[in-house]
This record gives structure tokens, sequence and C-alpha cells, in this order.
């Protein structure tokens, strides 16, 4: 792997840019490996990298159905942020963006972590209390966050519509670390260190079987065919469920339901920040990548779906999102539109912990926050596959929270996984 | 838009209806263990295929819905009341 610096960037200028080599090998599986990571999303790639970088095993492999990246790593809508309370939920979020500060360094690979702002906009005194609360105790932990008035929010984002919306702007609460990354470039920045550190990263190869033996999962059934592992770690997101009852493991505190996100043709800088609007049932987020477009989401489609595509209601109620904060996008056209697969879980968080199989391992349940939950994902996960120990962080993020009674569900919303938004 | 073909109302948009969930949960007795009620309340199959669920036609007639329907293609094939009693009553009219 050639290292991108000062030197190679002009050395390559000169004789026409030939020598680069490949980011990462392509390479057909061995018969065995000391850790298997079935997804090659984000997810899976940083618990790859980690497993080599931080807990020195070279004997790892990821596989991914399709291509890397392809699922929900490239289906979401980029924003970073560290904005949780709930014990072991904000260290971990807040851990996770001190990784995006310096992943670029980290990977020799520009992300593009942008840290621009992200504000969050209320509308009454009483939203305006419960993001104080919300924010002071980030403050607490020592995440950064504060309150702006109307005057300064106007001073920074004077395009938002304070003049006749349905629900006036009052102010914002704002984490002035939060920001975006580039999606591509975090895949590829994590394959391509984790290809240097010995893993096998293996394309198009399924998932068809798990065989069992002693209690304990022996081998992994492909399209590639049969490879064992020592470990094994599901990071599969909305396809959690599936693998799971593959392994006879029976039900999980999941459901998959779709989330559609939005990109318009690209328009000259147009918005600093990262804006998010609730209120009245509304919910909305945008942002404008470097290349112009504003990309925004909004809601879950509300019905239980493994479609990859988004349905028309959820459109129009984003239009109307849009239109009610930011008129002014009124005339753009939508270039398109897509949908990721979600792993609801019944409280709104995340597992990270070990399962009935001793040498089975789960990531799971990210909701709507699994992109900017990566990195340290990634950190988590590694350190509990190769420690057998789950880090005090997320000692609690495991399947048998419910039945002990400590969920962790940010928003109060009770067990019902759509509501989780 | 999924058109639900809604037994009393006739084929409606999927808008005009709340998504209830699951269809195949039945709740234990009252004094069951606190595992069998971990299971009902949070753990559920989460079919990718045909699956039973529930809607509510909260923007209709509100009658609450069984529905048999593909969470990979969104084809519906059968649409009841889930009350048993409503359908009888709905076909001694007919």
């Amino acid at each position: 792997m050639t290292r991108f610096n000062a030197w190679n960037v002009f050395k390559n200028g000169l004789n026409g840019q030939k020598g680069w080599s490949r980011q990462w090998r392509d390479p057909e599986p061995r018969s065995n490996y000391d850790v298997i990571i079935v997804g090659g999303g984000l997810h899976g790639l940083a618990t790859a990298y980690y497993l080599a970088k931080n807990h020195n095993l070279n004997n790892i492999a990821v596989l991914e159905k399709g291509w890397i990246g392809g699922g929900n790593a490239g289906r979401n809508t980029t924003i970073v942020r560290s904005n949780y309370m709930m014990p072991g939920n904000h260290q971990f979020y807040e851990h996770s963006l001190k990784l995006w500060e310096n992943l670029s360094h980290d990977l020799n690979y520009n992300v593009m972590f942008s840290q621009r702002v992200h504000v969050s906009l209320f509308h009454s005194p009483g939203a305006k209390d419960s993001y104080a609360r919300r924010y002071n105790i980030m403050r607490l932990n020592g995440t950064d966050g504060e309150l702006w008035d109307l005057k300064k929010l106007k001073k920074k984002i004077p395009i938002l519509n304070y003049n006749n919306a349905r629900f006036p702007i009052m102010g914002a609460a704002v984490q002035p670390r939060a920001g975006n990354a580039r999606h591509d470039s975090a895949v590829w920045g994590y394959a391509r260190s984790a290809n240097a550190l010995g893993v096998d990263i293996i394309q198009n190869c399924e998932v068809t079987g798990i065989t069992r033996q002693n209690g304990n999962i022996d081998s992994l059934q492909t399209s590639k065919g049969s490879i064992k592992g020592k470990k094994i770690g599901f990071a599969v997101a909305g396809n959690t469920s599936r693998l799971w009852q593959m392994a006879q493991l029976g039900n999980l505190p999941i459901e998959s339901h779709k989330l559609q996100a939005f990109v318009t043709e690209a328009i000259k800088p147009f918005l600093d920040h990262v804006v998010v609007y609730g209120v009245g049932g509304a919910h909305f987020y945008i942002s404008q990548t470097d290349k112009g477009s504003l990309v925004f989401g909004g809601d879950l489609d509300w019905y239980k779906s493994y479609a990859q595509r988004g349905n028309l209601p959820i459109v129009q109620d984003v239009a109307e999102a849009a239109m009610a904060i930011l008129p002014s996008i009124g005339r753009l056209r939508l270039l398109r539109h897509w949908a990721g697969i979600m792993d609801m879980s019944m409280d709104g968080t995340f597992f990270i912990c070990k399962t009935p199989i001793s040498n089975l391992y789960l990531n799971a349940g990210w909701n709507y926050g699994g992109f900017k939950a990566s990195p340290a994902s990634g950190w988590y996960f590694a350190d509990l596959i190769a420690n057998e120990q789950p880090h005090k962080y997320i000692q609690h993020h495991h399947l048998e929270r419910f039945e002990q009674g400590i969920n962790l569900d940010e928003r109060g919303a009770g067990p019902d996984p759509k509501l989780h938004g | 838009m999924i058109r639900i073909k809604c037994p009393y109302c006739g084929e409606r948009d999927h808008s005009e209806f709340t998504y209830g969930g699951d269809a195949s949960i039945r709740y234990p007795a009252l004094d069951a263990s606190r595992e069998d009620w971990t299971q009902a309340i949070f753990f559920r199959e989460n079919i990718r295929g045909f699956q039973k669920e529930t809607w509510h036609h909260l923007n209709g007639c509100r009658m609450w819905l069984e529905i048999e329907r593909s969470t990979v293609t969104h084809e519906i094939k059968s649409v009841k009341p889930c009350h048993p009693d409503l359908q009888k009553i709905m076909d001694s009219k007919k």
C-alpha cells in the first residue's frame, strides 16, 4: 500500500500517477480464520481494523454479501454527533466523535470529517427546557454543548424561515464539535487500513448457513464455500434477525424498518451547518455536501420492511418539513432518494455483546444512529471479541437488559421499535 | 403507496392507516414468568417475507385489521378484521 503524503503525491504527479497500488486486495477466502466478521459495512470494517491495530490479531476475515459499504454505509445522511445523555451512551458516542476527529490521520485517508456545528432547533419553552437538560448532562460529562438564542441563530443561519413558520423558531441547541463526514471515504479508509494490517476483505460472499458443533459455531457456509472461524462477529444491521435465526438462536429485540434519505441537485454554498427540525410530528435533518447537494432525511416509513426503497407518503412529509423550515429550497429538484434497512431495537439503543453461543459476538440495533457510531462500535466490538469482557461503557448494552429492567431508552418511547427515531 | 383493502371501506392508501405491529404476539397470563413476558413484549421474529401484522384504519372506519403482507415486496395476501365477531357481523349483512 502506497501511503498518501505530500512526497508521494508530488512523485506520482511527475510519473503520470503510475506509482499507486490497489487500495486493498481482493482475496479468495482461506479455510480458517481466528476471527470472522460477517458484514462489510462501516461497523464490520472498523471492527476488523481495531482487532488488528489494538489487539494485534492478524488472521481476520470480513465477509460481505455485496460490495463493501453498499448497505447502510452508503445509505445514510452522514451526520456525526454525540448529544446523548444515558449512562454508557454518552461516553460511547463521545469516544466515537473523538475517533472521528483523528480518523483521517489514523487511517491515512481523508474521511472529510467536517465539524460544521450541529444545530437542533426548538420551538417552545418546553422544548428549550428539555434541550437545556440534555445538553447540560452532556456538558457535565465533558461533551461540548450550548444553547443559541434567536438573535445568535439568525446571525449564524440567516436563511431559515423566521417570518411566518407554523411553529416559530425560538432558538437552538447546538453541538459545535459535531458535523458530518464522507461515508464512502470512511468505508474505503477502514478497508484500506485493515487490509494493510492483514485483514482479508471478501466481497460477494454471502453467509447461507451456520454449522454448529458442541454448542459453538464451527463454520459458516457461504457462497464462496465453507469457512471456519474460532470467533464469529455479526455486524449486519437490518439483516441481524436472519443470521440470528440461521444460528438457531430464536428471536431478537429488533425489528427491521426502512429509513429514506434524499439528495438534491448541487447548488452554491448555502447551508454551513447541520440543521435538525422536529416539532409537531415533523422530523427533518439537512446538511450540504462538499459537492453542493443538499442531503436530508426524515422519519421511518412507519411499517416494518426489508425493502431498500422508500414510499411516497414520507417523501411528502419530508418535503413539507423542508418547506416549513427552508422555503428557499422549494424549487430545487431531487436527484435521488433511497432507503436503508435500520435494525430498530426495542429501546432505541444498540447491542455490543456476547451471545448464548460462546464464540459468537453481536453488534446490532443501531437504529438511526449507526454512521456516527461506527468508529467506537468497531473499537468496543473488537475489544469485546479480543478480551471476552465488555468495556464498562457498554456493560449494559446486552440482550438481557430488557428482562433486567435496565432499558437504555433515550427518548422514553417504550418498546415500539418504530418510535425510536 | 401500499393499497389496503379495508373490509368495511374498500381499497384505500396505506397513509390512511397506522401500522400496529406483529400480529402473532400473544400476551401470556398475568401471572406468567418474567421470561415469558420479556419475550412477548420485547422479542420479535422480524420475518423477512410474509408476516401477519396489525394495521389500524385510523383515518377511516377505525377498525383494527390483521393483514398478511410481505416485508420484502409489500404484497398483501389477506386482510381481515382483528376481532372475529366483526367479520361475522359483516358477513351476516351481505
